[in-house]
């Protein structure tokens, strides 16, 4: 497998009000190319941070991380937030388009990809809704299809069902495993569901209370292409076993 | 140091409000208020019989209405304070939006002119406009200058709140997407500003007339407030209501223009079923 992102003892300092905070903690691994990589650790550790930095939205106060691909070319990066975060002045297909409008491409086909991706995500009926219309999960599939449709190298995905009810989450994991199967992209989701994280991962880090660090990094060795029914498996049960003892 | 969006101006608050509930009512009630308005005028005038120049009757200042209207005196002057309106609205508040937009980038810059900004307010706008006739001559040009001055703060105020209010997920969204800054300008913080900016639009062309016509009243050879110096100085109080009612309509129309460009730009907020 080639690498496509190494970090390297990446530390994160705030400096609030209230003095200094240390959200994060002498952090290194490496992703390979198409990894799906899921972060599990408890809430306010710095997961969200790890996650703000690989995007570009705050400086590393220690260590540096860096990608594999060209050192002067910049990977396009999609980030999925735990709210859909949709532009409430755009229908949903104008936010769809969003990424695209950005990147300059032609309307034609911008308009052309969108259609295929509100496909993907089961909304036809919707595309010329407005986000205010939408359903919590229905908006979240849209966040989705924003991030996948940019075609990114890195997708950053931040509690990305967090705000949904179990039932909608569940069918919103199953649906994200769909797509990223069709369109295979390096991934890095930060969770706290431990189900989500090993029906979709390749690899699964835990992370300690803050200031976060690795204590457990574990490989997840089940076939792919994987299936609401691998919940079911019994390795997949002896992994959530040893994920729950090893979360604090 | 800004930190709530200029609604309405309290003396003025109560005035808009009553028009806002009017127009949710269906198109007949207001027709049927303003006739009963006029008959009560009519019926004053028919039993009280006021001198013309203390009140004259609905009849008279509609005979006043159509003769300044045959003789294009009356269009002559309402299109010069037209002008002036619009002018002075585009000018200020152009202005206001530009300062405003960095004002809300940079505190330090708001913290910086704020003061300043904040004592120009306490200066009442009537007591400089002979002042601003001295200096600039009793042309059209002061009229501007003057409804440009009193637009400029209620659209700066609002352009602050409405920069500043661009949500921080979306610009984290359009940083990490790399958005070039005028991308992020024209994708995210103009949209999201819009309604704010429009509120504000909606408050100075109001003002913009008031400032007009004080201007008018200070110094000049036309527009409709030297016609409301001209009926008074000849009695001719049916004059003064004519161009009384034309401001009314002016002030009502650029506020009923900004409200319906207010209300397209939020279509999304009405959306719900």
């Amino acid at each position: 497998m080639t690498q496509f992102l190494e970090v390297d003892h990446l530390g994160m300092t705030f400096n609030g009000a209230e003095g200094e905070l240390q959200a994060l903690q002498d952090v290194s691994f490496i992703l390979a190319e198409q990894e799906f990589l899921s972060v599990l650790g408890p809430s306010g550790s710095g997961k969200s941070t790890l996650l703000r930095l690989l995007a570009g939205l705050i400086k590393p106060t220690a260590g540096s991380f860096q990608f594999g691909c060209l050192p002067n070319v910049q990977p396009r990066i999609s980030l999925v937030f735990q709210q859909a975060n949709l532009m409430p002045w755009r229908t949903v297909l104008q936010n769809i388009l969003l990424p695209l409008e950005l990147q300059g491409v032609e309307r034609g086909k911008a308009l052309e990809r969108a259609n295929a991706m509100i496909q993907l995500v089961g909304l036809e009926e919707f595309a010329q809704a407005w986000p205010s219309e939408l359903s919590g999960g229905m908006a979240q599939r849209v966040a989705i299809a924003r991030a996948f449709i940019a075609e990114p190298d890195l997708l950053l995905l931040d509690e990305p069902f967090g705000s949904l009810d179990a039932l909608t989450r569940e069918r919103m994991g199953a649906e994200l495993l769909k797509i990223w199967q069709s369109q295979r992209t390096a991934v890095i989701m930060v969770t706290h569901s431990i189900s989500e994280a090993l029906l979709l991962s390749d690899r699964v880090m835990v992370f300690s209370p803050r200031p976060a660090s690795i204590v457990v990094e574990m490989k997840v060795d089940l076939p792919r292409p994987r299936q609401e029914e691998t919940r079911y498996d019994p390795q997949f049960q002896q992994y959530a076993k040893r994920l729950r003892q090893s979360i604090k | 140091m800004i930190k709530q969006p200029v609604s309405e101006s309290k003396s003025s608050g109560k005035r808009h409000k009553t028009l806002e509930k009017l127009a949710r009512y269906n198109g007949w009630l207001v027709i049927v208020s303003i006739l009963l308005v006029l008959a009560v005028w009519a019926l004053g005038v028919l039993w009280g019989k006021p001198p013309a120049f203390l009140l004259p009757s609905p009849q008279a200042v509609w005979d006043k209405f159509t003769s300044t209207l045959a003789d294009g005196s009356l269009l002559r002057h309402a299109s010069v304070t037209f002008y002036e309106v619009l002018a002075g609205l585009f000018f200020g508040s152009l202005l206001a939006t530009c300062l405003g937009y960095f004002l809300a980038k940079s505190s330090a810059l708001e913290k910086l002119l704020s003061p300043y900004l904040v004592a120009s307010q306490a200066i009442p706008l009537v007591a400089i406009a002979p002042l601003l006739i001295i200096w600039f001559g009793p042309g059209i040009s002061s009229k501007i200058l003057i409804c440009a001055l009193i637009v400029f703060f209620p659209v700066l105020v609002n352009t602050i709140i409405g920069f500043r209010g661009v949500p921080d997920n979306l610009r984290d969204l359009m940083v990490s997407m790399r958005a070039t800054r005028w991308q992020k300008l024209h994708l995210l913080e103009i949209p999201a500003a819009l309604p704010i900016l429009f509120g504000g639009l909606r408050i100075g062309a109001t003002l913009s007339v008031i400032g007009a016509v004080v201007g008018e009243f200070v110094g000049s050879d036309k527009g409709l407030g030297f016609l409301i110096n001209v009926g008074r100085g000849q009695f001719d109080t049916a004059l003064v209501f004519v161009a009384i009612f034309t401001l009314i309509f002016m002030a009502l129309s650029l506020y009923g223009l900004a409200m319906l460009a207010e209300k397209r730009s939020t279509r999304w907020k009405s959306a719900h079923h």
